[in-house]
């Protein structure tokens, strides 16, 4: 007997609304690309939850990893002057 | 590495598939998340069982939607299993050869058309219990699975009680039916939140580790404190003789479950043990030929498209 | 036969083919090849007792007989029903279950475009609604067709043999009697001459895909549009119907 084969594991994206951004909500498995798409259609979107959808194989994903937050994340910390709210507007300016 | 995941703990954030766990906290997992979803594939055929037969349009529309629901939720939580580094073809292995444990409850037959208001009403409205405290496990994508599921859950119960109010306030047999089925599946779901507190052998790591944050017992009692009030106000009665309201618990005292009839049913002589298992596995090997076809598909797809380049 | 009554018949057939296929697809809730596929199969059902619900609705108004949609779906005999055969087949293998869905869905995916164009509002509303579901299971099963029929050589013998099996019950999908030719001369019905050949282009090309070969010279079976049936519809209603059969007086 051949080794069962539950397909590959694809990761799902779905846009709520034209304009916005993609979300991920879950997993599935699938054999082909055009597969992957019409199960997320009809196990993620069965409710209303979306407009649009993107289905990536799950192998195809570049993650960072836990030991990575302090050199990859931490040096934003101390970059306040990305933020707006660093830079002082005379009294009268409402709105910048 | 061990203080990291401890202090993790501690500040109730989420561990994350890449993040080290303990082995045996990764094994526990594994066997809570599969034994979940197993329960919810497993959970399709009592209910599924009626969906022929469903007595209106909008029964076996609302009934179709509800167990297709139980194969998305086992869906979720097969592939939040999945990201503690096993594969669904070993889920489905251990499940098939009877390694993996499923809920007992579903080795109950499903023998009127009143069960399937008794499982919506009393099956899920345990199963929410335990739901809603799951989805603050301490397990990242198995949190994320609960809070999709108690969102889809949410109509699960409601559907049940509507059946059984329906029923109960229906023709002379139809609520005898109500009744039987509420006599039926009372202690059955009474034991769904496992053994006594003091006799669960998994429960103490479980809540050590945050996985499960209530114990057994007090999840049981929330339940009964719930239910009773919503039999008494559809006129049937819960079938036990020692049910009463205690003011100073503030919560009803009630008999134990038969736990002997239990560990029966867990060691594989419940009604059904043998056809819901037995059922599964035929799907599977059924299915077999249709997924090495769409395998082989793919794979001629693919050479088609390299061919072209 | 006066208009309602041809109108009445012609709903008939629309709600009960597509109840009966619905009934034959979630037999295999809980049972489909795969997690994500037996999802896909449930919603098609679903799908399909939406379009047998809102159509029998329609046609207990346009009978006028206080009976509901319920009544029409459970409480008519066999030799009322007017379900096309194909509907009514076994499930058998996943090969004759696909193929016999996409068959339908072939057919419905032209029927109900033209539908639309219906002088009966209500119906050209229904048909509105309908053609969106049925443009996705028609994606769904011709892909499926084509990936069995092309799959292995065991998916490839199935799909053959499934459809050397179904392929004498597709002919009278496109019969037409004196309800159609009354509803037609209204601007009411769908001229079923008219999509035979879209239909048999669609499914031979997507057959052609899959490598299966219709047979030739097949005897065509017929006999729905007066209810007369296969021996299974007897035993699909005897099932779907047995509870308000028994208990008449029940409100459920």
């Amino acid at each position: 007997m051949n080794k069962d084969s539950q397909g590959a594991l694809w990761e799902v994206f779905v846009q709520k609304k034209p304009g916005q951004p993609y979300v991920h909500c879950g997993n599935l498995h699938a054999f082909d690309a055009e597969m992957a798409l019409q199960n997320a259609r009809d196990v993620y979107t069965r409710r209303n939850e979306g407009t649009a959808l993107w289905v990536v194989p799950s192998a195809s994903i570049v993650a960072s990893s836990p030991e990575d937050i302090g050199p990859f994340f931490e040096p934003a910390n101390d970059k306040v002057f990305r933020h707006p709210t660093f830079y002082k507007l005379p009294k009268e300016i409402k709105h910048m | 590495m061990d203080a990291n995941f401890e202090a993790k703990l501690a500040r109730n954030e989420n561990i994350e598939p890449k993040d080290w766990m303990p082995d045996i906290y990764r094994k526990h997992l594994i066997r809570q998340v599969s034994q979940h979803a197993h329960s919810e594939i497993i959970g399709m055929l009592p209910e599924g069982n009626w969906i022929t037969r469903a007595p209106s349009l909008r029964a076996k529309m609302v009934l179709i939607a509800k167990v297709q629901d139980e194969g998305g939720h086992g869906l979720y939580l097969y592939t939040a299993a999945e990201s503690l580094n096993i594969s669904r073809e070993e889920l489905l292995e251990q499940l098939h050869t009877g390694k993996a444990k499923y809920s007992s409850i579903f080795n109950y037959p499903t023998l009127t058309w009143a069960d399937i208001g008794a499982i919506g009403w009393l099956v899920d409205g345990a199963a929410i219990m335990n739901q809603v405290m799951l989805q603050r496990t301490s397990y990242g994508p198995y949190a994320r699975a609960m809070v999709r599921i108690c969102k889809e859950e949410s109509f699960h119960q409601r559907q049940g009680y509507e059946i059984t109010c329906k029923l109960a306030a229906g023709t002379k047999e139809q609520k005898e039916m109500a009744q039987d089925a509420l006599n039926r599946f009372w202690w059955p779901t009474l034991m769904m939140f496992g053994p006594p507190d003091a006799a669960s052998s998994n429960s103490e790591n479980a809540i050590k580790w945050k996985i499960k944050r209530e114990s057994n017992d007090q999840l049981r009692q929330r339940f009964v404190n719930q239910t009773v009030p919503q039999a008494e106000l559809i006129g049937l009665t819960i079938p036990d003789k020692n049910l009463e309201w205690n003011e100073a618990k503030k919560g009803y005292d009630f008999s134990d479950p038969d736990w002997k009839e239990f560990n029966n049913v867990i060691h594989g002589n419940g009604p059904c043990n043998r056809e819901r298992l037995g059922a599964r596995v035929k799907a599977h090997e059924n299915g077999r030929w249709v997924r090495e076809a769409a395998i082989a598909y793919a794979e001629k797809r693919k050479q088609k498209a390299a061919a072209y380049q | 036969m006066t208009k309602q009554e041809a109108l009445f018949n012609y709903c008939l057939r629309l709600a009960d083919t597509s109840l009966i296929l619905a009934q034959r697809n979630a037999e295999w809730c809980g049972h489909g090849p795969f997690l994500e596929e037996d999802l896909a199969l449930t919603n098609l059902s679903l799908d399909l007792i939406g379009q047998a619900n809102s159509i029998y609705q329609y046609a207990a108004q346009v009978e006028g007989k206080a009976r509901n949609e319920d009544d029409l779906a459970y409480h008519r005999s066999e030799r009322e029903f007017l379900n096309t055969l194909i509907a009514e087949q076994s499930n058998g293998d996943y090969a004759k279950t696909i193929l016999r869905q996409f068959f339908c869905d072939t057919f419905d995916f032209y029927f109900y475009a033209e539908l639309v164009k219906s002088k009966d509002e209500t119906l050209s509303a229904i048909a509105e609604k309908s053609i969106k579901e049925i443009t996705y299971h028609l994606r769904h099963t011709s892909s499926w067709v084509e990936r069995l029929g092309d799959g292995t050589e065991e998916s490839h013998t199935r799909m053959q043999d499934a459809l050397n099996e179904i392929w004498r019950f597709t002919g009278e999908m496109f019969e037409m009697n004196e309800v159609d030719t009354i509803l037609i001369k209204e601007g009411i019905a769908v001229d079923l001459n008219s999509i035979k050949s879209k239909w048999e282009s669609k499914s031979k090309e997507i057959l052609d895909r899959a490598t299966i070969k219709i047979p030739a010279n097949a005897f065509m079976q017929r006999g729905s549009r007066e209810a007369k049936h296969t021996e299974h519809l007897g035993f699909i209603l005897a099932e779907m119907q047995s509870l308000p059969r028994a208990l008449p007086d029940a409100k459920w």
